[in-house]
């Protein structure tokens, strides 16, 4: 069984090939019967370590309209919380004959782990502050629609780029399908290995704004902040926020995603939030096509259509 | 025979493989013949529907949709009324899915008339063990609810695994298990023939459609 754990091991055709099935479930989502027959009987586990609202949702929503039967596991109010280790849960999980396990974790590379010790397909729904593919799936597939290419798109993706594993999920797939990615944050939220990363970085949004086809905004994690990124709110707003007098040097049919949450006012104000030109409320829709397109192909078939190799 | 119909419903997983590279085949029917079918499918749908009355036409991709078209264009010349038509893909209501990976999905476009109350006409190329028709009236039934179904073949060659017949046959053509029929079309593949040829072996696979 394959699984899904980086946006970075999706060849060309494999991402394009999610972002066709989820355009085809998304044009079928209207119809009056929502639901297909293609995973009855399979069982997708949502295994949260991690808070989330959107993410498990719209997985859950997703495994549902597919006909999968859905499990949610939070750590709140498991045996996890009375010290079951990672392992052992998956290793119930599996003796449960989990077909499907959608993992969010706060460390870095246990969906990697996890795919070791399960026979199921493993998804990566956010290992720490290291991946999050289906985001960048979602976040690309939203960017096509609106903008009907990805190839050659410029994108900015400006804020806490150190914890965030959506910013490292879009520089590969945007990279693998051609857009130009550019990091903006204050060097302080830079992440050290970013000169390996197939992208420019800048540390000026104005700057690099006027030249973006798409601005992604992302929010300061200030619950991963353990140290002072920096001085004040105040200034990292005043500096790297997208407020209305740099919404209007964007270039025209420019624009502005959010992963969410927004903190408004901070790195985004709630004029441009509710603009036109915001995506943000798309990419919750996309994101549950493009999951269960995800879902359908890792579990559709005898053997996954797309994904890497596990153990 | 099953392996190249099975790649009708598999389009998108890399190219649509040839239907130029079939070893020793024969053509058992030409444009011509192929143009003289559809357009007595036409009458004989005229007819039956009581003038293509409330009729709604979809063909199950991949050669399916342009046949429904040109079925479609044909009872307009005739009747001088609107025939609508899409197509319905049938991809993920298929009973061999969990046999291979996860095919890429086909285009469901379902004509702005809706299919409540009408009389749907399923349209494909080569009617066999009857899965395909199988699944598609499983997909229609999670669109809504046609008066009625009908069903509408290029070639119908026999070996059905189901109690499914055609309503409308183009062609009945006795085959053999180990042959092939492979319907081309000049929108896809540049002519229009039916070719009869050998079948690909393929271990452990009898039947699939």
């Amino acid at each position: 069984m394959r699984h899904l754990l980086s946006a970075g091991d999706l060849t060309r055709d494999e991402a394009v090939l999610v972002l066709d099935t989820a355009a085809e479930l998304a044009r079928i989502s209207g119809r009056s019967v929502k639901k297909f027959p293609t995973l009855r009987g399979r069982t997708v586990v949502n295994l949260f370590y991690e808070d989330s609202t959107r993410t498990r949702t719209s997985f859950e929503l997703a495994a549902k309209r597919m006909s999968a039967d859905v499990i949610n596991f939070s750590a709140k109010g498991s045996s996890v919380s009375k010290g079951e280790s990672l392992k052992d849960t998956a290793l119930t999980l599996q003796a449960m004959g989990a077909d499907g396990v959608v993992i969010r974790h706060g460390s870095a590379g246990s969906a990697h782990r996890l795919a070791g010790w399960v026979d199921g397909a493993v998804l990566n729904a956010g290992d720490g502050t290291h991946e999050h593919p289906t985001q960048a799936l979602l976040d690309v597939y939203t960017m096509r629609e609106r903008m009907g290419r990805v190839d050659g798109l410029r994108v900015a993706i400006v804020g806490d780029i150190l914890h965030s594993r959506v910013a490292r999920s879009n520089v590969l797939l945007l990279h693998t399908l051609g857009a130009e990615v550019t990091l903006v944050a204050p060097p302080t939220l830079m992440p050290v290995s970013v000169p390996t990363w197939p992208c420019a970085v800048s540390y000026d949004l104005d700057e690099v704004l006027p030249k973006s086809d798409v601005v992604m905004m992302l929010r300061v994690q200030a619950e991963r902040m353990k140290d002072a990124f920096f001085p004040t709110a105040r200034e990292y707003s005043r500096r790297y926020g997208l407020d209305r007098d740099r919404f209007a040097r964007l270039q025209d049919g420019a624009i502005v995603m959010h992963p969410g949450p927004m903190v408004r006012g901070m790195e985004i104000s709630a004029e441009v939030a509710d603009s036109a030109r915001s995506t943000v409320n798309e990419q919750v829709t996309n994101g549950v096509s493009v999951r269960m397109a995800v879902l359908y192909l890792l579990l559709g078939g005898s053997g996954s259509a797309i994904g890497n190799q596990g153990d | 025979m099953c392996a190249k119909k099975v790649s009708d419903s598999d389009e998108g997983v890399g190219a649509p493989p040839g239907r130029g590279d079939l070893r020793p085949t024969r053509a058992v029917l030409e444009g011509s013949e192929i143009d003289r079918a559809l357009t007595r499918i036409a009458h004989e749908v005229l007819e039956r529907t009581k003038g293509g009355e409330d009729v709604t036409l979809l063909g199950i991709p991949t050669r399916g949709v342009p046949l429904a078209r040109r079925l479609a264009e044909r009872i307009e010349r005739v009747e001088d009324r609107h025939i609508p038509w899409g197509s319905l893909d049938i991809t993920m209501y298929r009973d061999d899915l969990r046999m291979a990976p996860a095919r890429a999905l086909g285009r469901t476009e379902i004509p702005a008339e809706g299919i409540d109350g009408r009389v749907v006409i399923l349209v494909d190329d080569v009617l066999f063990s009857g899965r395909s028709v199988r699944a598609a009236l499983d997909a229609l039934n999670d669109l809504g609810r046609p008066r009625a179904v009908q069903l509408a073949i290029l070639v119908d060659r026999g070996h059905r695994r189901l109690p499914i017949r055609a309503d409308y046959v183009g062609k009945n053509l006795p085959t053999s298990l180990r042959e092939n029929v492979a319907v081309l079309l000049d929108e896809l593949d540049g002519r229009d023939a039916v070719l009869i040829g050998p079948a690909r072996p393929r271990p452990g696979e009898e039947d699939h459609r």
